[in-house]
């Protein structure tokens, strides 16, 4: 354990004191200009936010062990960590959703105390979650309103019309506040929510996996908030596990692994190679990627889409004369923007979306009209992208939700009796394989995000599946889990299964796939070997050729 | 790790009974200090009134033996509801499941009396059963096709069910010998349920506590129960893990409606000999509460249905002792659903 990058860059660190003042939410922008001029003078200056020595236990992990962590204002800092390294734990700590069981809190070198969330919004403390907490049926201003501390009996709207407006044209935050939030994509509830946060005055943004849920071109959108938000003051927080983007927007980035701090470092001190070093104590095993296996096209694909069409209700997108095929040993690859039919794509072959028009074969035979347990019993395993609402029974135990694709199977006396030895056997078999580790007898709801996404990969790969579908497969996972559930795919092809894989990360497409296809629309837009194309090509495809969106990548 | 398995299931078990257990005092102790409130204002004393209540159901053997008889049909009702409740299906339609399967069971009886009664009460238990199953298949298939919800259909239908038993009661079934009251003939001896110890305590109670242990077991450890408790944490993963969802929702509020059609068939066969209209004081909603109350707990149901029916047999002696309507029995049910309503805040305050 490497404890002095912290202490050195204590020193070295020319944060400024950016006091908030607490009051009236309408002088805010005084304050605010203040800050901004504030900050390039004074060096050395106390930090606005200090944790020292916080520890947290639950049952069976340390998830904090006497964690040090300094917040200057007009910074943005990464809290940088595998899953399950105690960032979250942390910042719930400081925004008094777990209490520390030992350690203090400074807040402008005060001691707080943070004993609820309530405190922690008095103190100025905002967090935006990873689920978000908007009421669907409100429109936007209402759920802005209901947040403010300063809400009157009877509501200003015209006011409250006016400091959204303020808000989001400074900040580049613009959404309809009319809006039902019901009706506004995932990216600009994300919007409303940072709203939220800063109308109800907060001064210190912790910010819990934000990009985890955005489209790439959304990432950039955020993180140019995040910059000017900066730039006027505020102290930002942001939990992730992903590197890239924190050599992108962070100053100062703190490793946390196992509870610990790992080190603390200035951007501008960091590296790619230093921060993995920093996040996994052993070597990172590189991603093997096997040559692709020369296809027979005189095999019998594993799946067959002839022209499939289906009908989307709401906001699902209809797949348009769909034709696809996938081989045994093949990886195919589908890119896409966001809603464009990606998911109904993964749900027709599940057989969860009927086809309106078109054919379906899987291994040959007519599937076009059979159910999902047919489907599933033919060897098609499903990762759909969001593991608790699609995947898992949230209250049912982990070693519980692994049998349920398979029940039959672990049925005894015809089903009077479960033989869950067997169950266990079978899942600590993928569980070694893949390298993971998690509990089997608690809840799966009481799981971190990236277990869950864990947890659901083991199940889905477990009984060597014949054919998987793989949405967002590596979504809410750290580097290393998000390697070792490629290699399994790999694994998967190596053993001639055939893999169709969904997913928003264009690399991880170009560096899987035999076969790329791109979406749009709910069309298939393009067909590519990864060889022949490029990133910035799929990328025009996939936004209809609207370049700015891939400019990023 | 090398944990026993059964150990996390077993402790779970235990836990949630305590639980349950802690919540019932609670519930009652609020419930009656609230009944005694409106009997202070109704004029009467209410500590004498909850003394009678509890002297003469459980101070003498034949108060204690009548609980028992009232507690009968509501496990049975009970269960009717708490086995859909685990697939997230509401069956508020015991009650008419319960005239229905008495109905059929009616039939049984009156068609087949000649047979011996080891043939005629399985029989008659068959045939009570299908008819509450029938009952329930109508808004089980609606329910399934994504056409109605089973809350209205159960609900609505628990009205058409005594008014086409009321039917054949006062038309073809009727008693000819009996020209004041309407009801068909006596049932033979063949057709009646076995009592005990010379009270009316019938064979019904047998029954009851033999499908506690099924539905506890059935949920607890088969492959059906795993299912069904999948379905009912998230009915969405369920189905794109290849659980078969419409079979299961037909399947499990059919299977409720057989339990409340059996409730119905041991009513009759157990204790009236005879179907006559209003044999029902609402046996089906009171299994609608307790199921509720108890949380689908199979202990919770057998503790809760014991409750209940000692509140209703008290409602009787409070009528004749201290000279109060019948109603203020439904006034004690109302105010436990009350507190139960208000339970969550109260519950959290424990916790803390």
């Amino acid at each position: 354990m490497d404890h002095n990058g912290l202490g050195s860059l204590r020193l070295a660190g020319g944060a400024p004191s950016t006091a908030p003042e607490k009051g009236n939410p309408k002088v805010i922008g005084n304050s605010l200009a203040m800050n901004s001029m504030a900050r390039e003078s004074t060096v050395g200056a106390e930090p606005l936010v200090a944790l020292r020595g916080i520890t947290k236990a639950f049952p069976n992990v340390l998830a904090n062990d006497h964690v040090d962590l300094d917040i200057y204002g007009g910074e943005i800092h990464a809290l940088l960590g595998e899953n399950g390294a105690g960032k979250s734990t942390l910042m719930k700590i400081l925004y008094g959703f777990y209490r520390a069981d030992s350690g203090r809190i400074l807040l402008n070198g005060e001691p707080v105390s943070i004993r609820s969330p309530h405190d922690a919004r008095d103190l100025r403390i905002g967090m935006l979650f990873q689920e978000f907490t908007l009421i669907p049926a409100f429109s936007v201003t209402e759920n802005i309103a209901l947040f403010l501390p300063d809400l009157k009996a009877v509501l200003d709207i015209k006011g409250i019309y006016h400091r959204i407006n303020v808000i989001s044209e400074r900040y580049n935050l613009q959404v309809n506040p009319q809006a039902m939030v019901s009706q506004l994509s995932i990216g600009e509830q994300q919007k409303v929510e940072i709203l939220k946060l800063l109308l109800s005055d907060a001064r210190v943004l912790i910010l819990d996996e934000p990009t985890r849920v955005l489209a790439p071109h959304e990432v950039t959108a955020l993180f140019r908030v995040l910059d000017s938000l900066r730039k006027d003051g505020y102290a930002i927080i942001l939990i992730t596990h992903k590197i890239k983007e924190v050599l992108e927007c962070a100053d100062r980035i703190t490793v946390l692994r196992g509870g610990r701090v790992a080190g603390s470092l200035l951007r501008s001190d960091s590296s790619e190679d230093k921060l993995v070093a920093m996040m996994f104590e052993k070597e990172l095993s590189g991603l093997q990627v096997s040559p692709k296996p020369a296809l027979d096209s005189s095999v019998l694909p594993l799946l067959e889409l002839r022209g499939v069409e289906t009908r989307g209700e709401g906001a699902e997108t209809s797949l348009k004369a769909i034709d696809l095929k996938i081989y045994p040993g093949e990886i195919v690859g589908v890119a896409g923007v966001s809603g464009n039919g990606q998911k109904e794509l993964g749900d027709v072959v599940l057989g969860l979306v009927k086809c309106v028009r078109g054919t379906k074969f899987l291994f040959g035979q007519d599937y076009t009209n059979r159910s999902i347990q047919e489907v599933r019993k033919s060897g098609v395993s499903f990762v759909p992208e969001d593991p608790l609402t699609m995947a898992a029974a949230p209250f049912m135990t982990v070693l519980e939700n692994m049998a349920l694709t398979h029940s039959r199977r672990y049925a005894r006396l015809g089903g009077l009796a479960m033989d869950w030895q067997a169950v266990k056997t079978d899942v600590e078999d993928t569980l070694e394989k893949l390298g993971y580790s998690f509990s089997l007898y608690v809840p799966a709801r009481s799981l971190s995000g990236g277990n869950q996404q864990r947890m659901v990969i083991v199940r889905e790969m477990t009984h060597n599946p014949h054919l998987i579908i793989a949405s967002y497969l590596t979504r809410g996972l750290d580097v290393q889990s998000a390697i070792a559930a490629r290699q399994a795919l790999i694994q998967a092809r190596e053993s001639g299964a055939g893999v169709l894989l969904i997913s928003e990360d264009l690399e991880e497409l170009f560096t899987l796939s035999d076969r790329l296809i791109v979406l749009y629309g709910g069309k298939i837009v393009g067909t590519f070997e990864p060889e022949e194309t490029n990133i910035y090509d799929v990328g025009h495809l996939m936004t209809g050729s609207e370049v700015q969106h891939v400019s990023k990548y | 790790m090398s944990q026993n398995i059964d150990t996390p299931f077993r402790t779970s078990l235990l836990i949630s009974t305590m639980r349950v257990i802690v919540r019932y005092l609670i519930i009652f102790l609020v419930a009656f200090v609230l009944f005694g409130v409106i009997l202070l204002i109704a004029g009467k004393d209410p500590v004498l009134a909850i003394k009678d209540t509890f002297s003469s159901t459980l101070r003498s053997a034949y108060g204690f033996s009548e609980v028992i008889v009232k507690m009968i049909p509501l496990i049975f009702a009970a269960i009717a509801v708490a086995l859909p409740s685990r697939v997230g299906l509401i069956n508020i339609g015991g009650e008419g499941q319960l005239y229905m399967g008495a109905w059929l069971a009616t039939w049984g009886a009156l068609t087949f009396s000649p047979l011996p009664p080891w043939i005629l009460l399985p029989l008659m238990m068959l045939l009570g059963m299908i008819g509450g199953s029938l009952w329930a298949f109508i808004p089980a298939f609606l329910r399934a096709r994504g056409l109605v919800n089973e809350t209205i259909t159960t609900l609505l239908m628990n009205y058409v069910a005594p008014s086409l038993v009321t039917f054949f009661i006062y038309g073809p079934w009727r008693s000819p010998g009996n020209a004041l009251y309407p009801q068909t003939v006596d049932f033979v001896p063949a057709a009646r349920l076995p009592t005990f110890w010379g009270t009316r305590v019938h064979l019904g109670l047998v029954i009851d506590l033999v499908l506690l242990v099924w539905y506890w077991y059935v949920m607890k450890y088969t492959r059906w129960g795993l299912e069904m408790r999948a379905i009912g944490g998230n009915p969405q993963a369920a189905r794109r893990n290849g659980i078969p969802l419409t079979t299961y929702i037909i399947m499990v509020l059919c299977l409720g409606g057989a339990l409340a059609g059996l409730a119905g068939m041991s009513e009759i066969s157990g204790i009236h000999g005879r179907l006559r209209p209003g044999f029902s004081p609402g046996f089906g909603y009171l299994g609608f509460l307790i199921s509720w109350l108890s949380g689908g707990n199979p202990i919770g149901i057998l503790v809760m249905s014991f409750v209940m029916a000692l509140v209703t047999s008290g409602g009787d002696i409070l009528q004749i002792n201290q000279g109060l309507p019948f109603a203020v029995v439904n006034i004690l049910l109302a105010i436990t659903l009350f507190v139960v309503l208000a339970r969550p805040s109260f519950w959290k305050g424990m916790k803390a």
